[in-house]
């Protein structure tokens, strides 16, 4: 990417990641029921997330979209009435293992959310909040590098290289989503989830979003939920279809959007409902 | 007629003068085949408002200034050799008043008659007795002059109070009426009903107004005085605090405001961490049930009255204090300290920080702890470097909330603390604060305008200068806060 990437550890595991690229399942779902109290939200899904491919969940609200990424880096718990059963892997390895520590499990998986929410900090205090609690640095230099790499990463560099001291609650909404991809990135997770991350920014600000999520591909594997049909066609390679709790139908992008197997796919991407 | 009757008369006017309203708005529509403007209730809720506003505001004004005027009238006529040595103007008018209500009982009782009362002379008729029989008692003989100016009181008493009646009845009777021929079914009756409510909302958040300048303006007025008879040096500056009967007082402050900040400063270590404690597990940790029983459990001390928590010092607290900790380690053989006030105090403000802190920290969105979580920090990593910070402000405001309650706090003081005053680091030592010296020198038996009095008046308006500043810089630390995540 540039000279900055290269010397770090996310950059080096970029590289790996380009050098092995292949089609090998990161995340696999198994047989996932989720429920709120006595509502059930989620009915047996499974569901396989690919390294190094954006994959869309795309369906009417209330779906069950969102609450199954939410389940894939355990966001879930801090619902109390919440209840998932089943099994969820990442690098074949089940993350709802009592053995699994759950802060450790959201280093490795990322998150972006719907609202951009940047901490009312510094922008460099943004970024540097995750490294600092995961003990990534031994020392300044090594922040500070963290954090120009990530925003580097995230497109967003340039626009602030001037004023990292700024609080980062002081950007523009499109500016503020980028900053989120790029506090989540410092973290060098392997897996970044991403809740409907342009429902709230300008059409400008969600084309410059989009063409960075294009871009991290290439290092990270990524999960997004999306209400936008174009955006799954635009960035993504597998989408996943979601109704009433169900997983519909999930396969290559091109193949759902021209030819999709299900009626009740085939009506929500021609708008019928949604 | 008394002006509660006149209220009751024009009260009823103004039923009369809703259902005319209303009748007028529905028969208006109908004759012209027109929709109103507003519910038919509005119409008749503007004549009413204009039958009984005015009628009342004037009746109010009359009432205030009707006495001020006649006695000004009548104490003018008053000459002075009615006015006994050494005694007063106002005093005379005192008896004035009293003899008019006196007479006025004599007529009713049906003793005497009106007539015969006007050509009634003090000099020759045993005026004094004849008011004893009707329960009067006066101090002396009723002089010829204020006798007359008596019977003239009441006169002009009559005479204004019949003209009130009249004014009153006439205001409601005439508005009313002008606001009745007013309605149309055009009328924006609507209006004139959410005008009137505007009014009375701003009236009373202007009785609030008024009243602290009002409180500050006595305090101030007194203040001044004070200064007038003691230096402004000796009261700020002085160490000593030392007053006398007979004049002749040390009147310093600076041991007051030192033990008013000691205890306030034992009572914010204790009740700061704790009600913080108390606040970041209700919000973050809790879980439901716990928090709906915990939360009004702990307020619950916020209801105990001071005097309560003050008996508690007195015998539990403090008899604690020192045989346990004061005596054996050589530090005084007091039960009344700044610790046992402190700490007692300290346990009052706990719920002010955790309540207050409390929904300061439920107001952080939740947002910022998904953004926290979901990059895998804890959850004390998020209360500590997120939930705090963004909160902190707010939480300073409820902290300067809880001081300006230490720094008024009297109760506690006196039964914990005693009323010593004194300049002294040794927390087991008796101090006292500025309120409780406010209370001991107004119950005093000193003559009101002597400084060892009037300096209770300064000592209340610097603990009020202290808690005000303390209040603005809440609030503007508070609003502050408001802007932070927007």
């Amino acid at each position: 990417m540039d000279m900055y990437a290269n010397n770090t550890v996310a950059g080096k595991i970029g590289e790996r990641a380009m050098a092995e690229k292949s089609n090998a399942v990161k995340m696999r779902g198994e047989n996932v029921n989720v429920f709120y109290g006595e509502k059930q939200a989620l009915f047996d899904v499974n569901l396989d997330i690919l390294e190094n491919q954006v994959t869309a969940m795309i369906g009417p609200s209330g779906c069950g979209k969102s609450t199954f990424l939410r389940c894939l880096n355990r966001m879930n718990d801090t619902i109390d009435v919440c209840r998932v059963t089943g099994k969820i892997t990442l690098d074949d390895e089940n993350i709802y293992d009592p053995g699994v520590d759950v802060v450790e499990l959201r280093a490795r998986v990322g998150m972006v959310f719907q609202k951009p929410n940047p901490f009312p900090k510094s922008i460099r205090e943004n970024i540097a909040y995750g490294p600092r609690i995961h003990g990534l640095t031994r020392s300044k230099t090594d922040l500070e590098e963290i954090v120009v790499t990530s925003l580097q990463k995230a497109g967003l560099f340039e626009e602030v290289k001037d004023r990292l001291d700024a609080p980062g609650t002081g950007l523009s909404g499109g500016q503020q989503q980028r900053l989120c991809i790029a506090r989540a990135i410092a973290v060098q997770p392997s897996v970044i989830l991403m809740d409907e991350p342009c429902s709230a920014l300008d059409p400008i600000a969600t084309a410059k979003v989009e063409e960075l999520i294009d871009e991290l591909r290439e290092n990270y594997t990524i999960a997004i939920v999306t209400h936008s049909m174009q955006q799954a066609a635009r960035v993504s390679q597998r989408t996943a279809m979601f109704h009433l709790g169900n997983l519909v139908e999930i396969d290559q992008t091109d193949k759902i959007f021209t030819n999709p197997e299900d009626k009740r796919t085939q009506d929500y991407i021609t708008g019928r409902y949604g | 007629m008394t002006p509660s009757i006149l209220a009751l008369i024009v009260l009823a006017l103004m039923v009369v003068g809703y259902i005319l309203g209303r009748q007028r708005a529905l028969s208006l529509a109908k004759r012209d085949g027109v929709r109103l403007h507003s519910l038919p209730g509005y119409y008749g809720q503007s004549v009413a408002l204009f039958t009984a506003v005015p009628a009342f505001v004037l009746l109010g004004v009359w009432l205030f200034l009707q006495p001020v005027l006649i006695e000004n009238q009548i104490s003018a006529t008053i000459p002075d050799s009615a006015i006994p040595e050494g005694g007063a103007r106002s005093l005379v008018m005192a008896d004035v008043r009293r003899i008019a209500d006196g007479l006025d009982l004599v007529v009713e009782q049906g003793n005497i008659s009106e007539d015969d009362l006007a050509v009634m002379r003090a000099d020759i008729s045993n005026v004094r007795s004849r008011l004893a029989e009707v329960g009067v008692a006066l101090g002396s003989n009723v002089q010829p002059a204020v006798f007359e100016a008596a019977k003239s009181y009441r006169s002009i008493g009559k005479t204004a109070s019949f003209w009130r009646n009249i004014a009153v009845l006439a205001a409601a009777l005439g508005s009313g009426f002008l606001a009745w021929s007013r309605v149309r079914p055009a009328m924006r009756a609507r209006n004139v009903s959410e005008t009137f409510i505007r009014a009375l909302l701003m009236a009373s958040s202007f009785i609030a107004i008024l009243t602290t300048f009002g409180i500050v303006a006595s305090l101030l007025f007194e203040t001044i005085h004070f200064f007038r008879i003691y230096p402004a040096k000796d009261f700020f500056f002085s160490t000593i605090w030392n007053p006398q009967f007979r004049g002749g007082s040390d009147l310093g402050i600076l041991p007051l405001l030192w033990g008013t900040f000691y205890v306030s400063l034992v009572a914010l270590l204790l009740a700061v961490p704790v009600g913080l404690m108390i606040a970041i597990y209700l919000a973050e940790y809790a879980g439901k049930s716990l928090r709906s029983f915990a939360k009004p459990a702990i307020e619950i001390l916020a209801g105990i009255p001071t005097i309560v928590y003050g008996l508690f010092a007195l015998i539990t607290v403090g008899p604690f204090l020192r045989d346990w900790i004061a005596q054996p380690l050589g530090l005084g053989d007091s039960s009344s300290s700044v610790m046992t006030a402190g700490l007692v105090m300290g346990i009052m403000l706990i719920p002010f920080v955790s309540s207050l802190s409390d929904d300061i920290i439920n107001a952080v969105p939740q947002s910022m702890r998904d953004g926290s979580y979901g990059l895998g920090a804890t959850q004390s990593e998020t209360i500590k470097k997120v939930i705090m910070p963004a909160a902190l402000p707010g939480i300073v405001g409820a902290i300067l909330l809880a001081a300006s309650r230490a720094i008024g706090e009297t109760m506690i003081v006196v039964m914990g603390a005693g009323a010593a005053a004194r300049l002294d680091v040794n927390p087991f030592e008796a101090m006292t604060t500025v309120t409780v010296k406010i209370v001991s020198q107004l119950t005093g038996d000193t003559e009101f305008a002597s400084p060892e009095t009037l300096v209770a008046f300064a000592l209340g308006l610097t603990l009020f200068v202290f808690t005000l500043g303390l209040n603005v810089l809440a609030l503007y630390i508070v609003r502050k806060y408001r802007e932070q995540y927007e």
